[in-house]
């Protein structure tokens, strides 16, 4: 039947190569651009958050906990409202993740302090008594790569057109500036709602540390 | 599949695959029962400060075991299938021997990069797709390496018509090269920053939503082209030659072949169900995970169905067993992965123990069995030596297949189990339990399964030590065995 098919492994590749590439076509690009829209009056990450994003992917939180309230009572109940397409429009990548051995947390900056988180990170069983969750005390020490996030923030601003200010260019000076100006005084804020005389040490020696920028992260997922 | 003795087929590159297998496969096991063992007893996350946790460590298991254990185990039936049922050895063509064996170590070099950087918490932190771009450059190379020695091959086949199991590998080159590079499409930061940074660092061409869809276009693909299709290429061709007994049906191979191309993609959506992407995308991906069971089903029947009057076989060959559960296991676990595609069970089973519960009875009871039969039948052609011990393969089969049962029934009832307590509601419409009563509910099944884990890697050291002893210390064979292979 298909004998001849066989026998010509260029057009046998060919043709897998239509029928496996059909589905993607079909499925994946008609909605490509409604799908990449923001939601009315969502601002871009500023470069804090942005390290901090980078907190959680170095750390890996993906592997237990999601960002995605799914349409039920009992999520919305639990988590609030559920989530919508246009809040993720500056998620590169997206973080919505696929297990939940811990809680769901895209609203999480509704319902947890910076103190909480900072006790919570520094020892999970200090605040929730049974939890199984690690605790990340080098994220106290360990210094946030703010450079290569604002490098992040430079880089989306022109290829995505994302609406990064004037205060994002594409250079050593920008950065030193920015970090001095708008990222320090951000940490502090932060530093002080943490209420943890080590850190805030250290960001008033100009250091910012990894919690300060995941705690801004997550501060910022509402 | 007449046997050919004029040809003198050259193995070099299956055996260095071979040792990889065995070594990622120990490691990448070893790490899957630390982490399941942490999530029974969390104080195992300290064994090494910030790169023992449980989340450092989830993805480097996963990444060894598919990209280290599994496609070397492929790469082991590719190198020694191939030559065979294209009748053409590899010691006849000097440049696609040198690429095969300079593809060996762009491998082997990706791959220890690959555990450094995940180590690190250098990730792009998409599944399977963790890798930033300079690694994701490397696999490419090493891709594209594979796929001219494969055409080369093919090119200086003497059987004109390609084997079954052909089919499979050219599908399994062809849907990883267009799911890897459309997924992995990032923007290195360093170059448009003026240089600020780390210049590794990289961002997703795609943002939230669309990001989502590639991934598990990709996500579920990457399952369907490295955990399915190459694995069927290798049952069609050694249970076959294992058992002397030829394939059941030409037509049953030819529609499941031709169908699974055509459905898996589409499955991919079922990741998604009732996240924000377009709800007909949704129901898509519910409708054809289930058109999904023909295909996957119509594989699995054919080759037990080549069994058929040869029953005999299983209570004698360990090698039979390893196969025949793993086509079992494939029914079973194709089975199960649609009816969590039906949207209102994926209500509850969604981002519970469930998924990973089903991931493993496919992984374990059909990839890795299908890999270790692989391995054994190639052992005796390859190093010319009997293999090493019966009763110790016999030990590992009756081992491994209970730690495989005792993993996803105990994650199964844990799914289950969490997935209603977290939509219970008392009599006033109020949650009945906070988020951590359904943690600790599960600390038996989390126990259970490390068990099971634990009892499936003593399983793979039975296996190396087996393999080992086999290569070295195997009885002489005179001459190459047709069918069965023969053990001590």
């Amino acid at each position: 039947m298909f004998h001849w098919l066989e026998k010509n492994p260029f057009l046998f590749s060919v043709g897998v190569f239509i029928v496996i590439a059909f589905a993607g076509l079909v499925e994946i690009l008609p909605d490509f651009a409604n799908a990449a829209r923001p939601i009315k009056g969502l601002k871009p990450y500023t470069v804090l958050e942005l390290a901090g994003k980078e907190v959680y992917k170095k750390d890996n939180c993906i592997a237990c906990h999601s960002q995605l309230i799914r349409p039920f009572k009992a999520e919305t109940d639990r988590y609030g409202k559920y989530s919508l397409s246009g809040e993720y429009a500056y998620d590169r990548p997206f973080l919505w993740g696929s297990k939940r051995t811990g809680p769901d947390l895209h609203r999480v900056g509704n319902y947890r302090t910076p103190d909480w988180h900072a006790n919570h990170m520094w020892d999970p069983k200090s605040v929730v008594p049974d939890s199984i969750m690690p605790a990340y005390k080098h994220q106290f020490k360990n210094v946030a790569d703010l450079e290569t996030a604002y490098a992040e923030a430079v880089t989306v601003k022109k290829v995505f057109n994302t609406p990064y200010g004037d205060d994002i260019q594409p250079s050593k000076a920008a950065f030193e500036k920015y970090y001095k100006e708008k990222a320090l005084p951000e940490a502090m804020k932060i530093a002080k709602a943490m209420k943890n005389k080590d850190v805030l040490a250290m960001v008033q020696q100009g250091k910012i540390p990894e919690i300060v920028a995941l705690i801004a992260y997550l501060d910022r997922l509402k | 599949m007449q046997s050919s003795a004029a040809l003198e087929y050259d193995y070099s590159v299956a055996k260095l695959y071979m040792w990889t297998t065995v070594i990622f496969g120990i490691v990448g096991m070893t790490i899957g029962v630390l982490i399941a063992s942490q999530l029974a007893f969390p104080e195992l996350n300290y064994l090494m400060g910030e790169y023992g946790t449980f989340s450092r460590l989830r993805p480097l298991h996963t990444n060894v075991v598919i990209y280290g254990f599994t496609v070397s185990g492929i790469m082991v039936s590719f190198y020694y299938s191939a030559q065979r049922v294209l009748k053409v050895s590899l010691a006849e063509l000097p440049f696609i021997n040198f690429l095969a064996k300079l593809g060996f170590f762009a491998y082997l070099i990706a791959a220890t990069f690959l555990v450094i950087s995940l180590g690190m918490g250098i990730t792009a932190s998409k599944e399977y797709a963790q890798m930033e771009w300079p690694l994701d450059i490397a696999i490419v190379v090493y891709w594209v390496i594979w796929g001219i020695v494969m055409f080369g091959l093919i090119g200086a086949r003497r059987e004109k018509a390609l084997y079954i199991s052909m089919w499979y590998y050219i599908a399994c080159f062809l849907g990883v090269a267009m799911l890897y590079l459309f997924n992995n499409m990032e923007v290195p930061t360093y170059f448009l920053s003026g240089g600020l940074g780390a210049w590794y660092h990289s961002v997703s061409m795609y943002a939230g939503t669309n990001d989502a869809l590639v991934q598990w276009w990709w996500g579920h693909n990457a399952v369907a082209f490295v955990f399915t299709v190459p694995i069927i290429a290798i049952i069609y061709y050694f249970l076959p030659k294992e058992s002397g007994q030829a394939v059941y049906s030409y037509k049953l191979s030819l529609l499941s072949f031709w169908g699974l191309m055509f459905v898996y993609l589409w499955a991919g959506g079922h990741h998604l169900l009732w996240s924000t992407v377009p709800d007909w995308m949704q129901t898509m991906g519910s409708i054809f995970s289930v058109v999904l069971i023909l295909p996957s089903w119509g594989s699995a029947i054919n080759m037990l169905l080549t069994m058929k009057g040869e029953w005999n076989q299983l209570t004698e060959n360990p090698l039979i067993k390893f196969m025949v559960l793993a086509s079992t296991f494939y029914m079973l676990s194709t089975l199960e992965g649609p009816i969590q595609a039906v949207k209102s069970v994926n209500a509850i089973a969604h981002f519970t123990d469930w998924i990973p519960g089903h991931v493993h009875d496919g992984v374990l009871g059909w990839v890795a069995f299908m890999i270790f039969a692989a391995l054994m039948h190639a052992a005796p052609r390859v190093f010319k030596r009997e293999i090493y011990s019966k009763s110790l393969l016999e030990a590992q089969f009756w081992i491994q297949t209970t730690g495989v049962v005792l993993y996803f029934t105990s994650m199964w009832i844990a799914g289950i189990t969490q997935g209603m307590m977290w939509r219970a509601v008392d009599e006033y419409g109020n949650l009945m339990y906070s988020f951590i009563d359904t943690v600790s509910v599960l600390h038996p099944y989390y126990t259970i399964r490390a068990i099971g884990g634990l009892l499936y890697l003593i399983g793979v050291f039975m296996f190396a030590y087996n393999f080992f002893m086999t290569a070295t210390a195997g009885r002489k064979l005179e001459q190459e065995p047709q069918f069965r292979s023969p053990m001590a």
